[in-house]
C-alpha cells in the first residue's frame, strides 16, 4: 500500500472499508482503557473530583487543534496538487474539529463554574479555543456556501491555511491582551506539575480521542467520497434528459 | 391563501438550503459578541453590565446583515416580478416573505441569545429578559428592514445604503429593547412600561413595514 | 468513587460529551445509509458513472 493507492478514490473505498473496522474496536479499546484508568484516578489536592473533566477536556483540546493541522495539510493538497481526494479530506474533518472545540468548550465551562464560580471567564485559553470555534464555524460556512464543491474546496483551502497562520498570532495577542487586564482571582489552571497518576490517564484518553477522530474522519471522508458520486450521477442524469 | 402558504413554505426551504445562509446571521452574531470584550477588556463585572446593550446591537446588525437577501435574490431570478403581477395583494405577500426571513434570520439569534449572555456573565434572569424583549422585537427589525429592503432592491449594489436607510429607523426599538432588559434585571422602572412600548413598536411596524415595502416595490420595478 | 460536592458538574461534563460524539456518530451513519441508498437508486435505473465503464481515475 502506498500513498499513491490511497490516493485513488475507488481504492481509498475499499481500503477503508477493511480497515474502519479495526479502527472502531481500536477506538472502543482505547476508550474503554482510559474510562477504567480514569475512574481510579486521584483526585487533585486543590481542584478535587473536578479534575476528572479535564480527562476529557484536555484530549478535545487537542484534537480541535490537532484537526485544523490536519485541514491544512489537506488544503495544501488542495491547492499544491488539486488532488480531490485532499478536498474531501479537509471538508470531512472541519465539522469533527469543530465538535471537538465545542466540546472542550462545554467541558471547560462545566470546569470553570465550580472552581471560578462562573461558567465563563475571559481567560486567554479559554478565549483562543472560543475564536478557534469561530473559524471553524466559518470553514464550514463556507463549505456550505457555495454549491461547487471544487471551487469550494479552494476557497476554503486558502481560508484554512491562512487561518493555520493566524492562530498563533491570535493566541499570542489574547495572551497579551488578557495579561494587560487580568482579573486578579482566576485560579490559574495547570499551574502546577502534572502528578504521573494523572498524566497516564490522561495520556491514555488522548490517544483513544486521536483513534475516535481518525476513526470518524474516515468514515466521514467515505460519505465524501459517496455524496461526490451522488452529486455526479445527479448531473448525468439531468444531462441525459436534456441532451440528445 | 394557498399560494401564500406556497410562497411561504418556499422561501423556508430556499433560507435552509445550501447557500441560503440561514444560520450565517446567528454566526454573525456570535462573532460579533465575541468581539466585545477584547475592545472593553474581560472584567465580568462591566460585561455584565453592559451584556443587555451587547447582546441587542449584535442582534440588529445581524438582522441586518441578512436583510438583503430578503428581497434581492428574489429580484435577481426573476421571481419578485412574478409576484408583483400575481393576484395576491402585494402587501401580504411580503409580510408572508418577512415572516418566512425573520423565522430563518431572527427566531435563531432570539434562541442562541441566552448562551452568548453566558459569555457575558449574565444571570440566567438577565439572559431571559433579553431573549424575551428580542422575541418581541426583532420582528420590527425584519419588517422595518423589509422597507429599506424594498427601496433598494433595484439597486446593484444596495447593501450599504440599506443599511444607512434602516439603522435610524431601528432607534426607537433599540432603545425600548435594552431598557426593557435593564428594567428586568436591575433598573428603576417596572418591566412592563418599556417592554408594553417595545410590543407596540413591532405591532406598528407589522403593519407599516409591508405596506410602505409594497408601494415602494411597485413604484420602484415599473 | 467520591466525586465531591461537584459531583453533577462532572457527570455533566462526561453526558455532554458523550452526547457530541453520539451527535458525530449519529450524524456520518445516517449520512452514509442515505447515500447508500441514492446511491443503490441510481445502480436500479442504471445510471453509473464513466469511471466505472472506463478509466477509474474520474469521480
Amino acid at each position: 500500500m502506498s500513498l499513491i493507492d490511497l490516493a485513488n478514490p475507488s481504492r481509498f473505498l475499499a481500503l477503508t472499508a477493511r480497515a474502519l473496522p479495526w479502527l472502531a474496536a481500536a477506538t472502543v479499546l482505547a476508550f474503554a482503557i482510559g474510562i477504567t484508568e480514569v475512574y481510579f484516578a486521584p483526585d487533585d489536592y486543590q481542584q478535587g473530583a473536578t479534575v476528572k473533566i479535564m480527562f476529557i477536556h484536555v484530549p478535545a483540546a487537542w484534537l480541535g487543534v490537532f484537526a485544523w493541522i490536519v485541514m491544512s495539510a489537506a488544503a495544501l493538497g488542495t491547492l499544491v496538487w488539486r488532488h480531490p481526494l485532499a478536498d474531501v479530506a479537509a471538508k470531512a474533518a472541519a465539522p469533527i474539529g469543530a465538535a471537538f472545540t465545542l466540546m472542550c468548550l462545554v467541558t471547560g465551562s462545566l470546569w470553570g463554574r465550580p472552581m471560578w464560580g462562573t461558567y465563563w471567564v475571559w481567560d486567554a485559553r479559554l478565549t483562543s479555543v472560543l475564536v478557534l470555534f469561530l473559524m471553524y464555524l466559518g470553514v464550514i460556512a463556507l463549505w456550505r456556501t457555495m454549491d461547487d464543491p471544487a471551487q469550494a474546496a479552494r476557497a476554503a483551502a486558502v481560508l484554512t491555511l491562512v487561518g493555520a497562520i493566524n492562530i498563533p498570532i491570535i493566541k499570542f495577542s489574547v495572551d497579551w491582551w488578557n495579561t494587560l487586564h487580568q482579573p486578579a482571582s482566576v485560579l490559574r489552571l495547570g499551574g502546577s506539575t502534572i502528578h504521573p497518576a494523572i498524566l497516564v490517564p490522561l495520556i491514555v484518553m488522548a490517544v483513544a480521542f486521536t483513534l475516535l477522530f481518525v476513526t470518524l474522519h474516515v468514515a466521514a471522508m467515505r460519505n465524501e467520497i459517496m455524496r461526490r458520486r451522488v452529486r455526479t450521477l445527479m448531473m448525468l442524469q439531468a444531462g441525459a434528459r436534456m441532451g440528445p | 391563501m394557498t399560494a401564500l402558504c406556497a410562497l411561504f413554505i418556499r422561501d423556508l426551504r430556499l433560507a435552509v438550503r445550501v447557500g441560503g445562509g440561514a444560520l450565517i446571521g446567528v454566526l454573525f452574531f456570535l462573532v460579533v459578541v465575541t468581539l466585545m470584550p477584547f475592545a472593553i477588556g474581560p472584567d465580568l463585572g462591566l460585561l455584565a453590565r453592559m451584556g443587555p446593550a451587547i447582546l441587542w446591537l449584535g442582534a440588529l446588525l445581524a438582522s441586518l446583515l441578512a436583510l438583503d437577501r430578503l428581497l434581492a435574490t428574489d429580484h435577481e431570478d426573476g421571481s419578485l416580478d412574478l409576484i408583483l403581477t400575481a393576484r395576491v395583494p402585494l402587501e401580504l405577500a411580503v409580510a408572508v416573505k418577512a415572516l418566512a426571513h425573520w423565522l430563518t434570520t431572527g427566531l435563531p439569534l432570539v434562541v442562541s441569545s441566552p448562551l452568548l449572555g453566558l459569555l457575558l456573565n449574565l444571570e440566567a434572569k438577565a439572559s431571559g429578559a433579553v431573549a424575551l424583549t428580542l422575541l418581541a422585537g426583532t420582528p420590527a427589525l425584519t419588517f422595518i428592514g423589509l422597507i429599506g429592503a424594498a427601496l433598494t432592491v433595484a439597486l446593484r449594489r444596495g447593501g450599504l445604503l440599506l443599511a444607512i436607510l434602516v439603522l435610524p429607523l431601528t432607534i426607537p426599538v433599540l432603545i425600548f429593547g435594552v431598557a426593557a432588559s435593564n428594567a428586568a434585571i436591575a433598573g428603576p422602572v417596572p418591566f412592563g412600561a418599556p417592554f408594553g412600548i417595545l410590543c407596540a413598536l413591532t405591532l406598528i411596524s407589522l403593519v407599516i413595514g409591508p405596506i410602505a415595502a409594497a408601494v415602494a416595490l411597485r413604484q420602484g420595478l415599473e | 468513587m467520591n466525586l465531591g460536592p461537584h459531583a453533577a458538574f462532572i457527570v455533566t461534563a462526561y453526558i455532554a460529551a458523550t452526547a457530541i460524539v453520539a451527535g458525530l456518530i449519529g450524524w456520518i451513519v445516517l449520512d452514509r445509509r442515505r447515500l447508500s441508498r441514492i446511491l443503490d437508486d441510481f445502480g436500479a435505473q442504471g445510471i453509473s458513472r464513466r469511471s466505472t465503464r472506463a478509466d477509474a481515475d474520474k469521480w
